[in-house]
């Protein structure tokens, strides 16, 4: 018993803390985030985008014209991106589109952006057509024009109804990013690879980095339902209470 | 002359037709009328004869497949005229109120007004706490939707039009989503817009209210208007013969 106790303390202290690993895995931890958040932004304003052209192309009652053509090019977009792995969209990103670039930070922002876009977009797009219709035309009846009842009236309302959804995306994108180490990334999925090279030891850093992906989406989970108790606030859960 | 000058609302041989892959329906077929200024019109008919069609139609909810409606002097239809500007002049009120359940009872009234930049986020404060004060609902200015009433919610939605200052208000069966105890409180409130001078169309079921507010009353049958006169006409004496069956199984 002591002696097992002894071989993992040693394991430990050769993972984490020999040659300052510890702080590879901070630095790593902090590209793994970083890609998240900012491709979480880009697939956002990507998915609002396409989720507002292809639901008001449903709503429209005359087809064709420029919205036409824009829906079929998100129709294209969603259909490809979801329909290919996204390993494979990253290694197309890095060595064919983006190929005269070494900036392998935008590369793997833009690749995970978009990819998460597509996912996003079909996301809001079930949001935006839950929101009842009598909601926009009671916007529109105002004279508040399409765009102003979508961004006050029914986004917020959209947002509402998907939020459990987008944290799911969230959390899967935040996973997902763990494969940016096939275009030379050092997220902490590479960290692990690199120390198990060094230490040949693959229980401490692999465990250790499934230790941190899992406090991360946990914390990430409890954000978003401290989020969604919060935009419950239109007085009906008080109402329940009584 | 005298009658064109005062008409604030015509429409002319409105036809509407609804398409999807499995059937088509003529939901209004050759409708024309006049609404004067000051007028309260009651639109009575059978369910489904394209009543709410009718009123939607107005203020371009649904689209006209054909026919004018000129509103101000200005024909709606056209491609080239901006439907958002002429919708403010025109309240509507929804039969399910579609008040919007994620702001408070203020913010549903001030959002239009300040958006549209007629009033400032304060004149829209004060305006919105004037009228809720008319309709016996200043104390629960700060609310959210969920926590009102049917009747307090729609007494809000006539409130929450009324803040554009309309020149003319549309209700579609404003009190057929009511607990019947509700239905006062609604019909008071648009009694006393009537006495004020507002120019009202009015889809209802109420025919009391009809008899005693309309100064007119349409009757419509298939999507048209096949009677029209005043209350004491059409309910005392109704000429044709398919408004006499719906009165006989409506009064009783």
């Amino acid at each position: 018993m002591q002696e097992w106790f002894s071989k993992i303390a040693f394991d430990f202290r050769q993972s984490f803390i020999d040659s300052d690993r510890w702080q590879a895995l901070l630095s790593g931890l902090g590209t793994t985030l970083l890609i998240t958040v900012l491709a979480l932004v880009i697939g956002v304003v990507l998915g609002v985008l396409v989720a507002v052209v292809r639901s008001s192309y449903d709503q429209k009652k005359k087809k064709g014209g420029v919205l036409g053509l824009l829906n079929k090019i998100c129709y294209v977009y969603i259909t490809v991106i979801r329909g290919t792995p996204m390993m494979v969209q990253l290694l197309i990103m890095y060595f064919v589109i983006m190929a005269s670039s070494t900036n392998t930070m935008l590369v793997a922002t833009l690749s995970f952006g978009i990819n998460s876009g597509a996912y996003l977009a079909e996301i809001i797009r079930g949001g935006i057509m839950a929101v009842d219709r009598g909601q926009s035309e009671a916007g529109r009846s105002l004279g508040l024009s399409y765009v102003q009842t979508m961004r006050f009236i029914v986004i917020p309302q959209a947002i509402k109804t998907i939020l459990p959804a987008l944290g799911n995306e969230l959390i899967a994108l935040l996973k997902e990013t763990s494969i940016v180490n096939v275009i030379g990334m050092k997220d902490i999925t590479k960290w692990a690879i690199n120390v198990q090279g060094r230490t040949y030891q693959a229980f401490m850093p692999f465990l250790g980095i499934a230790a941190v992906y899992l406090v991360i989406v946990i914390i990430l989970t409890k954000l978003v339902s401290i989020m969604e108790r919060r935009l419950a606030n239109d007085g009906t859960a008080k109402k329940r209470s009584h | 002359m005298e009658q064109q000058k005062n008409a604030l609302i015509e429409v002319k041989d409105l036809h509407v037709v609804f398409r999807d892959p499995s059937r088509t329906v003529h939901a209004i077929t050759g409708l024309s009328t006049e609404i004067k200024s000051g007028e309260v019109v009651v639109v009575i008919g059978p369910s489904g004869c394209g009543k709410s069609t009718f009123l939607r139609t107005l203020n371009l909810l649904e689209t006209p497949t054909s026919g004018k409606i000129i509103f101000e002097g200005n024909d709606l239809t056209d491609e080239k005229c901006d439907v958002n500007l002429h919708r403010q002049r025109i309240g509507m009120v929804f039969q399910h109120f579609n008040l919007f359940p994620n702001m408070t009872i203020k913010k549903n009234m001030t959002l239009a007004p300040v958006q549209l930049k007629k009033k400032t986020q304060e004149e829209a404060d004060e305006k919105a706490m004037e009228l809720l004060k008319r309709v016996g609902l200043d104390d629960r200015c700060d609310a959210y939707p969920g926590q009102l009433s049917g009747g307090q919610k729609q007494r809000v939605a006539i409130v929450r039009a009324l803040m554009m200052e309309p020149d003319v208000m549309l209700f579609d069966e404003p009190t057929s989503a009511l607990d019947p105890e509700m239905v006062g409180e609604v019909l008071d409130v648009m009694r006393e817009l009537a006495k004020a001078g507002m120019t009202m169309v009015v889809v209802t079921h109420e025919m009391g209210f009809a008899k005693e507010v309309a100064d007119r009353v349409l009757f419509m049958s298939e999507g048209s208007i096949i009677e029209e006169g005043s209350p004491k006409e059409i309910f005392d004496n109704p000429q044709n013969r398919r408004t006499q069956e719906f009165l006989s199984k409506v009064l009783h």
